[in-house]
């Protein structure tokens, strides 16, 4: 659940082995942005045939296989098995049941034909794909607390406190995942589950024509910068190779410079005091 | 005056009524009327030899015309039922004789060079698979090759449009989708596809006239005795074990081999099913004798890998200077967040180079053969593991360019960072690319980068401006002395490749490296914005 929200708002969390604008899991199982369902589940099958299958699996595969067919100390992962994926209602499964691959080790099982077409109804009624989420749930609350203070105190001091601006700050969020990834990067985090923080903007000053205009940044690319000031007024500046130069004041800089710096160990822990505050 | 009149009628009859077809062997030789494959031509340099426009002139160049894709269909065909959105170009597109060959997911349109005008648009009704992109056609003879995501072969009568036959590259059953643009070299049609479940990657040659696989060459070792095979836990892991082809590589004629990157082994994150070793040919830059579809050489970018990345970009052959002597050269730039320099003959490795402070997964210490050496506390990690690059790392398939006259490699880049979370306690459940949840952090910027190769460090660089950044699209260097380069807001801009100054730009949204030919004695600048093509020319 947190992964559908998660998703949907950070477009780069999907599609790392061809880089674009799909969520994995999207491009898997579920309609894409493309409007094409990458690889379509397999038709429904009546809940008796599934039931009949699963529990001859379980008697006669699992001990193998694993019982959600994942594979096993000896029997291979089925749900990526060439043959089940090819398999449509036990064809291919079956002779490999009945004894075809006694010398890769696979026993000869007698089971009726019927059966095994139930058993591969089962199968097929398995999500398979490269790009699913487990559901599990994973406690990501791990840290120390008490050295998570000393280290918010070190890192964060500065410009936060725990019992001032941040006061009640993990309880804002429905999962302290989005907590963890909201303190190391404010704002980028949005969506269902998500308090409406406050984020400062980035502003910038440029000088035009004599003039010092300073003000919130609007687009900026290397040919002109958009400054809007106070009086609600957009100044629109043309740029040429770094003429006239830009201040920029990015009240997240410490958030991005921390980046380099910033231990896996120290996030897990500040991470756990800021929930012990909870 | 007469006589000018004449040859000017001539010219423009060529243009619109030429012949479309492609002499593979032409191909060898730079015809700068044309762009006949991926690179323009085989090294991947995405460098022409035009110098028309130029430094001094650019900053003149305006709009000749612009198109957007249409969707009227003149020809259709597909195995499948559903017609997919018509995408956007993320590809390049290919030029012979006037004649421009562009592609997006499942759609194909012949236009009109020196108009935009479309001749033909084929469109594959599909199955599915993921329609993340599709980098262009191939073009032997009279005949255009593409793939399409639910794994077919289609060739195409050039001038009409209309199907010839198709193939298919791989099995839709096993999740397979296919982007790469078929690499014509000589009679052999270079065909790669991708998987993101736990199959193995693979390249296959077809013969582009019956559509008969020649050979295929898996990127992972497939049964016992295979080669690379202790490196990994066993037949079953390796045979599931990734590595997928799906960027053009390049092509050296004189050693008749196709230089080109693997992606990510499988399942990609957790990784202990796949045994501790390197798991060849996973993330490297292997060399394939196209007439035989054996191995000649490998380097691995990413020893077992366990962030994604891919060594997905096409790789830049140049005949250059190692030591003061004479070398023939591979140049790659690799997701994970570094440069590598090799020699193409052989393999051997030359140089290694670190593109940002920040990257932070492998020790700071190169191993024996100068690959970075991955820290395992920087895998995934259940309360999260802050890495950088992300898994779309400081470069993807975008094209780089290398420029003969300055000696340097341009490449886009971005400095990217991730949360790698591990989302199972069990292993076995996490194939492909499943098992974990990346939480995007903002990149730190996005970079233009001018390297030179002798020491893997830039000449110069440009940070596009921004608190944050991201990835642009590729880039090309003519011999006017010019880079064209689009950047992360939408503009394509032409530098002075020595300098880095701007010279000229143009807001289109660019979503494909730029690229350029010679038509009507004029010199063109072609790129593509999402669905809309833009060629530039001086007035």
């Amino acid at each position: 659940m947190l992964r559908c929200a998660v998703a949907a708002v950070l477009l780069c969390v999907g599609a790392r082995a061809q880089q674009g604008a799909v969520s994995h899991t999207e491009a898997t199982h579920q309609a894409a942005p493309f409007g094409v369902v990458a690889y379509p589940d397999r038709p429904e099958q009546p809940k008796e045939v599934l039931d009949r299958g699963k529990a001859a699996y379980s008697v006669n595969c699992s001990f193998c296989h694993g019982a959600d067919a994942a594979g096993g100390s000896v029997g291979p992962n089925l749900l990526r098995s060439e043959v089940v994926l090819r398999d449509v209602h036990g064809e291919l499964i079956l002779p490999i049941v009945h004894g075809a691959r006694l010398a890769q080790g696979m026993p000869k099982i007698d089971l009726p034909d019927l059966t095994v077409a139930d058993i591969a109804a089962w199968l097929h009624s398995l999500k398979t794909g490269g790009n699913m989420t487990p559901t599990e749930e994973i406690n990501i609350v791990t840290g120390n607390a008490a050295a998570g203070k000393v280290a918010f105190d070190r890192r964060c001091g500065t410009c936060h406190s725990a019992n001032g601006d941040l006061k009640g700050f993990a309880a804002k969020f429905a999962q302290p995942m989005q907590m963890q990834q909201t303190w190391i990067s404010p704002g980028v985090m949005k969506g269902p589950g998500m308090p409406g923080l406050h984020v400062p903007p980035v502003t910038a000053t440029v000088v035009s024509k004599g003039r010092k205009i300073t003000g919130k940044l609007g687009a900026y690319d290397d040919f002109s910068v958009v400054v809007t000031t106070a009086d609600g007024v957009a100044h629109t500046v043309p740029l040429d190779n770094g003429v006239p130069r830009v201040v920029v004041h990015d009240p997240l800089k410490t958030h991005r410079e921390m980046l380099p710096t910033l231990k896996d160990a120290e996030i897990h822990d500040i991470t756990a005091y800021l929930e012990s505050l909870r | 005056m007469m006589r000018f009149f004449y040859a000017a009628m001539m010219a423009v009859c060529v243009s619109t009524a030429g012949a479309q077809s492609l002499d593979p062997s032409s191909i060898l030789q730079r015809d700068v009327k044309a762009w006949p494959t991926y690179s323009g031509d085989y090294t991947g340099q995405r460098f022409s030899p035009i110098a028309q426009i130029n430094t001094s002139n650019v900053k003149g160049l305006v709009e000749a015309w612009s198109q957007k894709l249409p969707s009227e269909v003149t020809h259709s065909g597909g195995v499948g039922t559903t017609v997919a959105p018509l995408g956007r170009v993320s590809g390049s597109i290919v030029q012979v004789d006037g004649v421009l060959f562009v592609t997006t997911p499942d759609n194909v349109w012949s236009m009109d060079a020196a108009t935009g005008k479309v001749n033909w648009h084929y469109q594959w009704k599909t199955r599915g698979g993921t329609h993340i992109g599709n980098r262009g056609v191939g073009v032997w003879r009279d005949r255009v090759f593409f793939e399409t995501p639910d794994n077919y072969l289609v060739a195409l009568n050039a001038k009409t449009g209309e199907e010839i036959w198709h193939k298919e590259i791989a099995s839709f059953d096993l999740q397979y989708f296919s982007t790469m643009a078929p690499h014509v070299v000589g009679d052999h049609l270079l065909v790669g596809t991708g998987n993101d479940l736990d199959e193995p990657g693979m390249l296959q040659s077809f013969n582009p006239q019956t559509g008969d696989v020649e050979w295929t060459w898996y990127a992972t070792p497939m049964k016992k005795g295979d080669e690379g095979l202790s490196t990994w836990a066993s037949v079953d892991a390796a045979s599931h074990g990734g590595g997928n082809v799906w960027v053009n590589g390049s092509y050296d004629s004189e050693t008749h081999l196709y230089i080109f990157g693997t992606g990510n082994p499988s399942a990609a994150f957790t990784s202990q099913l796949r045994g501790p070793g390197a798991n060849l040919y996973t993330c490297s830059t292997v060399a394939v004798n196209v007439d035989t579809g054996k191995l000649a050489w490998y380097y691995q970018t990413s020893p077992h890998d366990t962030h994604d990345y891919d060594s997905a970009q096409t790789q830049v052959l140049v005949d250059g200077t190692w030591q003061g002597k004479p070398r023939k050269l591979v140049m790659t730039m690799a997701r994970n967040g570094y440069f590598f320099v090799l020699d193409r003959v052989t393999g051997e490795h030359l140089l290694t180079s670190k593109m940002f402070a920040s990257t932070n997964w492998a020790e700071e210490t190169l191993d024996a053969k100068g690959a970075p050496v991955r820290i395992p506390a920087k895998d995934f990690d259940y309360a999260g593991a802050l890495v950088s690059p992300s898994t779309q790392g400081i470069v993807n398939w975008q094209p780089p360019a290398y420029s003969p006259q300055t000696g340097l490699f341009y490449v886009n880049t971005s400095e990217t960072w991730e949360m790698y979370y591990l989302a199972t306690t069990d292993p076995r459940g996490a194939m492909g690319l499943g098992g974990e949840q990346l939480m995007n952090l903002p990149s730190n910027g996005g970079w233009l980068m001018a390297i030179d190769y002798t020491t893997g460090k830039p000449r110069w660089k440009h940070r596009y401006p921004g608190v944050t950044g991201a990835l642009a699209a590729g880039v090309m260097t003519t011999a006017g002395h010019l880079l064209f380069a689009p950047d992360i807001h939408g503009n394509l801009i032409a530098y002075n490749s020595a300098t880095g100054r701007q010279l000229w730009h143009q807001h289109i949204g660019a979503s494909n490296a730029p690229e350029t030919f010679v038509l009507n004695g004029k010199q063109y600048v072609l790129a593509a914005g999402g669905d809309t093509l833009y060629a530039f020319r001086l007035p």
